[in-house]
């Protein structure tokens, strides 16, 4: 009977270690740093998302009144990020309509409410710094994470414009050479590498925190019910104890 | 049944509420049903850790009809504004996101839970003669919460409910001659819709839970009927103590179960919290990430899998080849293996019940049933290319993948489990059982 639980033991943790290990892409993502207790990174990143992305994207499941849970004050909200309307329980909704988008872009740009839940914090982190000029797209630009996207590079007065060239070569496992491509900055933006990253980071810092805005409370909150939980676990047990004393 | 007037019980407390429980006795049976329930139902005391699962299953169900309820007071049944209404509840409804993770989260754990309670029951023997019938309606509930989780899923209305439903309800226009029929009447539609969504809403939180409620309760009723069964498998009924004429094995379900699987239910509920509130997602096992996307009719997701749960039956959807141009093969394999476990009681000729004392090849048959299962869940959840290609002209199979060949031969282990029973039972060496329970 031991050996019968330890094999199925030992098939339960095989079965979710490869089925985790399953869930991997193909490109490599750089890890974003989030952390949704910086309430001034959080204020930064909603300002550039909208500032950016809101002039094409909606928000629409996102309240600009929620974001009073970032620090900001209903005064501060209405004055400086409040563009398209002047309720401040309305939901951020982009002025592009949805059929011009289709006409300009080519596609209507998605909603980013959830982006983060959709694509990972990582994802978003890689995608937004992954832009490079490429003369083959409509749009001029392409992506390492989201080949032939057709979201131009809206951060290039920023970043700069980036430029995918072979810096080296590599043998693959048939023997055969592969270039090795690397992305390289040909034209300076108003910011410096590390700055752009910060800046990045602070914007998907804000998305991670709009795809689900309860998550800091829910692993606050989550602390408190396991710590009850250990000492209700102690009590319960105690009480199995007294009363299984008498059971021979 | 006389109609001679009932003798009135002694108030079991002093006060009010005493002589309100002796009140409502002459009127309902109150105290004998709470005797007979409970109070002085004798279950045997040498239970294991596999005996906590059909409480915590008890107590998942009560948590998601409670959940459902608060759900149902913000949801809205509609496909404009399904999706709408799920970010809804997780942002503006006060505890909106709590009640939320609590009923997603409860989906998969009920089905982890009523699987360890069923492999309790396979291992021990608790569907052998006189516990057939209990099993049957074991069985029917483990295929009621699958169609209840099924028309669940479709609620939120995001991409993986959309088209999971969609490629679910097209199985069944694999059945000959009625399929297309079949398949439209169950959609309303000729594609999954908002008439879809509407009537498995209307399934979901009132017509399931119904005939849910109805067979646990027939479920349970039929086990206080026939007594538990126990890690050694032998019958605590058949040797009763004379003094008090009470097994001399079993101990009264309360307080000695009831404090004991307060245990079991803190460690549970410890287990159920740190996922719900440090990995609501599940790594996208519990919510899948395209499932934060709207359902979109005309974009198909990249990899179309279903939730965990129904996972081993699927990879044997696709491990079996079509035929004659159809798919009905295999989706009636995939019937086959869930309906098997009906026969259950009457295809065991062992002498006795539990793995303890069973046979070796018995034993090996139970384990490759278990590793085929589990092994069978992992294919179903990734594509079929996982394992890489068999070389070309290979005899008998002729190459293909190796995932789909692998889950050919699973598929195989797991019928072979059951139609093989009858003969491994029957010659297998078992050892002999003992008198009294081991305790």
């Amino acid at each position: 009977m031991k050996t019968a639980m330890k094999l199925l033991l030992a098939s339960l943790s095989f079965v979710a270690a490869s089925a985790f290990a399953a869930g991997g892409a193909d490109v490599h993502l750089d890890k974003a740093p989030i952390n949704l207790r910086d309430t001034a990174s959080l204020q930064r990143g909603a300002k550039s998302f909208i500032n950016y992305c809101l002039n094409c994207h909606n928000a629409q499941f996102m309240r600009y009144s929620h974001l009073t849970q970032i620090g900001l004050t209903e005064l501060q909200i209405k004055e400086n990020l409040m563009f398209t309307t002047d309720k401040i329980g309305d939901t951020m909704v982009s002025s592009l309509e949805p059929a011009d988008a289709k006409e300009w872009l080519g596609s209507v740009p998605p909603d980013l409410t959830l982006s983060a839940r959709v694509r990972s914090p990582d994802w978003l982190y890689t995608y937004l710094r992954g832009f490079y000029r490429d003369d083959t797209t409509p749009s001029g630009w392409n992506n390492t994470v989201f080949a032939n996207v057709a979201m131009p590079h809206v951060l290039h007065d920023l970043q700069g414009s980036q430029a995918m060239l072979k810096s080296g070569e590599r043998r693959d496992h048939a023997g055969k050479m592969q270039p090795i491509m690397k992305l390289e900055i040909d034209r300076a933006g108003s910011m410096s590498p590390g700055e752009y990253d910060r800046y990045v980071a602070d914007l998907v810092n804000y998305m991670t925190y709009m795809a689900e805005p309860s998550a800091l409370k829910r692993t606050q909150l989550g602390v408190l019910v396991l710590f009850f939980l250990v000492f209700a676990f102690f009590v319960t047990l105690w009480l199995k104890h007294e009363y299984w004393k008498d059971v021979k | 049944m006389s109609n001679a007037p009932k003798a009135a019980i002694a108030p079991p407390f002093p006060g009010i509420v005493g002589n309100a429980i002796v009140w409502i006795d002459a009127r309902f049976p109150l105290v004998k049903l709470y005797k007979d329930q409970v109070g002085e139902y004798y279950a045997p005391k040498n239970f294991n850790i596999w005996y906590y699962f059909g409480a915590l299953a008890t107590l998942i169900l009560v948590m998601q009809i409670v959940t459902g309820i608060f759900l149902t007071m913000n949801y809205k049944p509609d496909a404009k504004f399904a999706f709408a209404s799920v970010e809804y509840i997780m942002r503006d409804v006060s505890w909106g996101w709590l009640i939320r993770y609590m009923h997603s989260t409860g989906a998969s754990m009920f089905f982890l839970v009523v699987y360890l309670h069923m492999m309790r029951g396979l291992m021990y023997g608790s569907y052998r003669k006189p516990r057939e019938l209990l099993w049957v309606f074991g069985c029917m509930i483990y295929l009621v919460l699958m169609a209840e989780a099924f028309f669940g899923y479709l609620l939120p209305w995001g991409q993986m409910s959309y088209w999971g439903a969609q490629v679910i309800i097209n199985l069944f226009a694999a059945v000959p001659i009625i399929g297309e029929d079949l398949a439209v009447w169950i959609r309303g539609d000729f594609s999954v819709s908002d008439v879809t969504l509407n009537r498995f809403f209307a399934l979901h939180v009132i017509a399931l839970p119904l005939v849910l409620l109805g067979l646990v309760a027939a479920h349970l009723v039929a086990l206080h009927e026939v007594g538990s069964n126990n890690p050694d498998g032998i019958e605590i009924n058949k040797d009763i103590d004379p003094k008090t004429g009470t097994p001399r094995d079993g101990i009264p379900f309360h307080p000695y179960y009831t404090v004991k699987d307060a245990v079991g239910v803190v460690v549970f509920l410890a287990v159920f919290s740190a996922i719900v509130f440090f990995a609501p997602e599940m790594g996208g096992y519990f919510l899948e990430a395209p499932n934060f996307i709207q359902a979109d009719p005309l974009k198909t997701p990249e990899h179309i899998a279903p939730v965990w749960y129904f996972t081993p039956f699927y990879a044997m959807l696709r491990a079996v080849p079509s035929m004659f141009g159809s798919q009905f093969p295999g989706v009636a394999v995939m019937g086959a293996a869930t309906l098997i476990l009906f026969l259950l009681p009457w295809l065991d000729r062992g002498k006795v019940r539990s793995v303890r004392y069973r046979g070796p090849i018995y034993k090996r048959f139970l384990t490759a049933f278990v590793i085929s299962f589990l092994v069978l869940g992992y294919l179903g959840v990734v594509p079929t290319t996982v394992w890489g290609q068999l070389p070309k002209g290979l005899p008998l199979i002729g190459g293909g993948d190796v995932a789909t060949i692998v889950a050919r031969v699973l598929t195989a282990v797991y019928f072979a489990f059951f139609i093989l029973m009858p003969w491994y039972t029957k010659v297998d060496k078992e050892k002999p059982e003992p008198e009294r329970v081991t305790f």
